[in-house]
């Protein structure tokens, strides 16, 4: 216990920024090329399924915010996943053998058009855009992390949910032999996460499907996740197997295991604390042992894009 | 050898031994005995509060094993490892102090005063400040009587420990469930032992109060 087994991934083997800024200017040359990205043809999601195969067509967002990126190290070794264990460890190591291929994605509910889809028909006819955001973990810790996502507005729409869809509900895959996690009951599984329809069609909320222009690793949840920047980290519910539309506001797993810890909305808000911690500071991650904590701003720092579906709304109550 | 001079042997060997998780903290801090993880403040916060749970359990199981096995020269070790389980919290403190508040006293001070499961950990640090400051055979001497009775507070540490982890952890309390249970188990010990002893005395008849079982 006391000695520590070398990680699997060594620095060496981790994008270098020369090598990973160079990439996106080959990227923004060859969109200009082509010419612009939003006025051409679709430029068709598709993440490759051999291992740290470039994921091809990733156009810039207007959405990234330009920060130091956390390291892929980071990124990929310091997780919240309870699929894969509880320690922040846990899922890098225990998510080494997890298949996320063949995966399939069941859209049911209040939509026009609903059905079961393999993973790579699901993200094929939408764009696959890099979108550098900020996560901030409802522990009080923070990351800058270079996602490829596709748009969740465009998601919603092209299933055309109906009127009486309010909002959008997601579930996780349940397997106890593949999500060895889930063996002890430290949460009601399967995982279960929500938005209002209007927040799943924010600008900002995407599906991730990769980091660093490579296919997600197991760990941030492969193959397909959610991410909506301005909210908590937990609200980002990793391997997805189901999108509901639903009319009334959907059961969430860490609101379920703790409700008076955990609201719904869970937006990012230096003003309301958590129970049992501060969340007016932050610690970034990356910045070594002796950095001061950040403070951390409303919203995420997002409000220009998001505080408007809030108007009205007491976030002390809806926290 | 005798038993005398066993123990003056095993003592700075058992020394060396409870120091070794804080040389390995000290140089995974600087990347010589191998790494912290993503959030280096918090993992060596955990690292120091986890080895100050151990040693707070190890340090109140040397009386029942001196009981159990017979072992008096086991109660020599005792105050080494009852000091060495206030150093882990001390580490565990100071990081937290230092490293994670930056020393910026009204977040410190507010999360004492607001968050219950900071409160119990302070508390059991001060009781524990209180003891490792009396822990010297001439402080002992001086104290007499009342020497014994703040000792006794380890009883408290061990359950503010406890359930200062406890509230820690957001939903896996497999750990601090162990940790309680070890530590029921050993306080359990003790007020059996002090229950049969009490009986035993009314038996023999004995006015002599029962002397209750040392900590």
């Amino acid at each position: 216990m006391l000695i520590r087994k070398a990680e699997d991934i060594r620095p060496s083997e981790i994008t270098s920024k020369s090598n990973y800024l160079n990439r996106r200017n080959f990227l923004k040359s060859a969109g200009a090329i082509g010419g612009s990205a939003l006025a051409g043809p679709a430029l068709s999601a598709v993440v490759p399924v051999e291992e740290h195969a470039k994921i091809p067509n990733i156009a810039t967002s207007r959405f990234s915010k330009e920060e130091r990126n956390n390291s892929l190290e980071d990124i990929s070794t310091y997780n919240n996943y309870y699929e894969f264990g509880t320690g922040k460890a846990d899922p890098h190591k225990y998510s080494q053998k997890f298949k996320p291929r063949p995966w399939k994605i069941t859209v049911d509910g209040e939509a026009e058009e609903t059905g079961t889809y393999d993973f790579d028909d699901f993200i094929k006819p939408f764009d696959a855009e890099e979108r550098i955001y900020r996560m901030r973990c409802v522990e009080a810790w923070s990351m800058v992390i270079p996602w490829v996502g596709i748009s969740l507005a465009e998601v919603v729409k092209r299933f055309k949910p109906t009127s009486k869809a309010k909002y959008v509900a997601f579930t996780t895959l349940h397997d106890p032999s593949r999500m060895p996690g889930q063996r002890s009951r430290v949460l009601d599984w399967p995982y279960r996460e929500g938005l209002t329809i209007a927040e799943a069609t924010n600008p900002l909320a995407i599906l991730a499907i990769g980091i660093y222009g490579e296919a997600l690793p197991n760990q941030n949840g492969a193959p397909i996740r959610l991410v909506t920047p301005w909210k908590y980290g937990f609200k980002g519910i990793k391997g997805i197997v189901r999108m509901s539309f639903v009319e009334k506001q959907p059961r969430t797993s860490w609101n379920l295991s703790a409700p008076q810890e955990y609201g719904f909305y869970a937006n990012v808000n230096p003003d309301v604390d958590h129970p049992r911690w501060s969340q007016a500071r932050e610690r970034r991650i990356g910045t070594g042992l002796f950095a001061d904590k950040i403070p951390t701003r409303m919203f995420n720092g997002y409000g220009e894009q998001v505080a408007d579906l809030y108007k009205g709304l007491d976030l002390r109550k809806n926290f | 050898m005798n038993t005398l001079q066993k123990v003056r042997w095993a003592k700075p060997v058992i020394f060396l031994l409870c120091l070794l998780p804080f040389l390995l903290a000290v140089g995974d801090a600087f990347n010589i005995t191998g790494g912290l993880d993503a959030n280096p403040v918090e993992d060596l916060q955990d690292r120091f509060g986890n080895w100050a749970l151990r040693f707070i359990m190890i340090a109140l199981s040397i009386t029942p094993l001196r009981k159990i096995s017979g072992w008096n020269w086991l109660s020599r070790f005792r105050r080494m490892l009852g000091l060495f389980a206030f150093f882990y919290v001390l580490m565990h403190f100071l990081v937290w102090l230092i490293l994670d508040q930056g020393l910026l006293l009204s977040a410190i001070l507010e999360d004492i005063v607001k968050r219950p499961f900071i409160t119990l950990g302070f508390a059991a640090f001060v009781l524990l400040t209180a003891m490792a400051a009396t822990s010297t055979a001439v402080m002992r001497r001086r104290m007499g009587k009342r020497w014994q009775q703040l000792h006794y507070a380890v009883y408290v540490v061990g359950v503010l420990g406890v359930w200062h982890y406890w509230w820690q952890v957001k939903a896996d309390i497999r750990e601090p469930l162990l940790y309680a249970t070890i530590l029921t188990v050993l306080l359990g010990f003790r007020l059996v032992s002090h229950y049969r002893s009490v009986a035993r005395h009314r038996k023999s008849g004995e006015k002599r109060r029962a002397v209750p079982g040392t900590p």
